[in-house]
């Protein structure tokens, strides 16, 4: 029957043989999954090469800010939203998104705690963003790519059934980051309690999504570098937060009036109760 | 007797009798923007009229934002120099014990606006926008003025004072001319888009303003 034909798989010679008839045809690329991220018909020095990284649509990032909001137990994030279609996008907007939310609210954090006080007077930081955007880049852009290089070589070594493209991880490292967005504008409020109490969710949030995306790919290794392996980017992660956490907002002090005591000098010293 | 006849002209003739002579001058005025020929024979005063009307009428079409082709055709990059250097300039003298914890300098405000404008230019073309790369520079970087005149209303409000009420109404001023320069870019900049991608090219202009209307917000003189 024609349609169950339609239906079969297309082999390659076909391919080869349909171009070599008419070599001016555009040929469109059907993105298989084990090639997935392999094929892309432009040469890198196009234009058109990056486009295929920008190939989403509204509803598509929104679905995939939602996967790594609300992670599926069970779901992997990558078969689920990305596996035909890695974007660019998304890592690259969150990513500038946090440096400025992390930056503004760390700003106006400080400019909170420190209200009232006698010799304080506020300065805009603007030094900071550059440090933001240098650590989240780096950390969006590099750890991938020691991630990735690190499961090519277990892939040589033990045959994974799974495996991810340089593009995906970068990916799920991008949107896993946006939960950390809400987290650092609630960083505002100054209470060790609640701030401890939201790195702990958000790490277990975009935590869990990792977890769920890079288990399948290195389960099959052996126990105890899987196990390694999984914990790094745990640590990696919390590593993130709570550096960004301890570096951009200065320690809250507790609502107890501290005791102004006159020092010899005439300035003023008040000693801070943590 | 000589004739010489191209298709699409009129008929040319010259006799050879008919000695050729007269002056050669063009009148400046009424030519069309296309003839650029004759600019090279007009005075420096009308070329600098020109372009600063052009310059103007794109100041006014961001005041009032409507849907007009004028702005996004004859692009130019002067208004956004102006403004980004009238800007940069006015966010100096910020307040600072050392320069790490101080305002931006010019040059990260140079930076970036410029570094900004280009990024998201690029990010409306890859997600496959039809406006071409220095229209879009053009208009971001002319919807940058409310935002300078912003600044310019918040320098004189905190020559009258720095206290609470200066604040509150620094911060409506800078909020009102973010909006209007969200707006105003917006305007311009949506029909170029692809329809179900518009949201993905409007959330970095939004931020790119956002960061900008930050930086004047959170500007404290010495």
């Amino acid at each position: 029957m024609a349609a169950a034909d339609d239906l079969k798989f297309q082999e390659f010679d076909d391919a080869a043989n349909l171009l070599a008839a008419n070599p001016d045809a555009t040929t469109i690329s059907i993105d298989e999954p084990l090639l997935a991220g392999q094929k892309k018909s432009a040469p890198f020095w196009t234009f058109d090469y990056y486009q295929t990284f920008f190939d989403v649509d509204t509803y598509q990032v929104l679905d995939r800010i939602k996967g790594s909001v609300f992670p599926v137990p069970g779901k992997n994030f990558v078969r689920l939203y990305i596996r035909s279609n890695p974007d660019l996008y998304g890592p690259f907007w969150i990513c500038a998104t946090l440096v400025f939310t992390i930056a503004v609210s760390g700003n106006l954090s400080n400019f909170f705690i420190h209200l009232g006080k006698p010799t304080y007077r506020y300065v805009p930081e603007f030094r900071k963003v550059s440090i933001a955007a240098t650590t989240i880049y780096a950390y969006a852009w590099l750890v991938p790519l020691a991630l990735w290089g690190f499961l090519m070589w277990r892939n040589s070594k033990v045959m994974n059934i799974v495996s991810y493209s340089f593009l995906e991880i970068v990916c799920v490292y991008g949107y896993s980051l946006f939960i950390y967005i809400p987290t650092a504008i609630l960083w505002i409020i100054p209470q060790k309690v609640v701030r401890w109490v939201l790195v702990v969710f958000s790490l277990c949030v975009s935590g869990s999504v990792l977890v769920m995306t890079f288990w399948p790919a290195v389960r099959d290794d052996n126990r105890r570098i899987a196990v390694a392996t999984v914990a790094t980017i745990l640590l990696l992660h919390a590593l993130l937060a709570v550096g960004c956490l301890a570096y951009f907002f200065d320690a809250p002090e507790l609502d107890i009036p501290a005791p102004i005591i006159p020092a010899h000098n005439g300035t003023t010293v008040i000693t801070k109760s943590h | 007797f000589v004739s010489v006849q191209f298709p699409g002209l009129a008929d040319v003739s010259i006799s050879q009798d008919i000695p050729v002579e007269g002056e050669i001058t063009v009148p400046v005025g009424s030519h069309s923007p296309d003839e650029d020929y004759s600019t090279l024979d007009e005075s420096v005063k009308d070329t600098i009229m020109r372009d600063l009307k052009a310059v103007g009428k794109k100041f006014v079409h961001v005041m009032y934002p409507r849907k007009s082709s004028a702005l996004l055709r004859d692009w130019d990059l002067w208004g956004p120099l102006v403004l980004c250097v009238s800007l940069a300039l006015m966010l100096q003298g910020g307040s600072a014990d050392s320069k790490d914890d101080g305002g931006p300098q010019f040059a990260e405000v140079f930076v970036i606006i410029w570094f900004g404008a280009v990024v998201i230019t690029l990010n409306s073309k890859l997600l496959g926008g039809t406006i071409s790369f220095f229209q879009s520079l053009c208009v971001l970087g002319y919807c940058v003025m409310p935002l300078t005149v912003a600044m310019l209303v918040c320098r004189l409000v905190l020559l009258a004072g720095a206290g609470t009420v200066s604040f509150i109404i620094r911060l409506i001023v800078v909020g009102a001319m973010f909006a209007w320069s969200t707006l105003a870019s917006t305007a311009f900049l949506a029909d170029s888009q692809p329809p179900n991608r518009k949201a993905l090219v409007v959330y970095p202009i939004f931020l790119f303003y956002f960061v900008i209307s930050w930086m004047i917000l959170t500007f404290t003189p010495q």
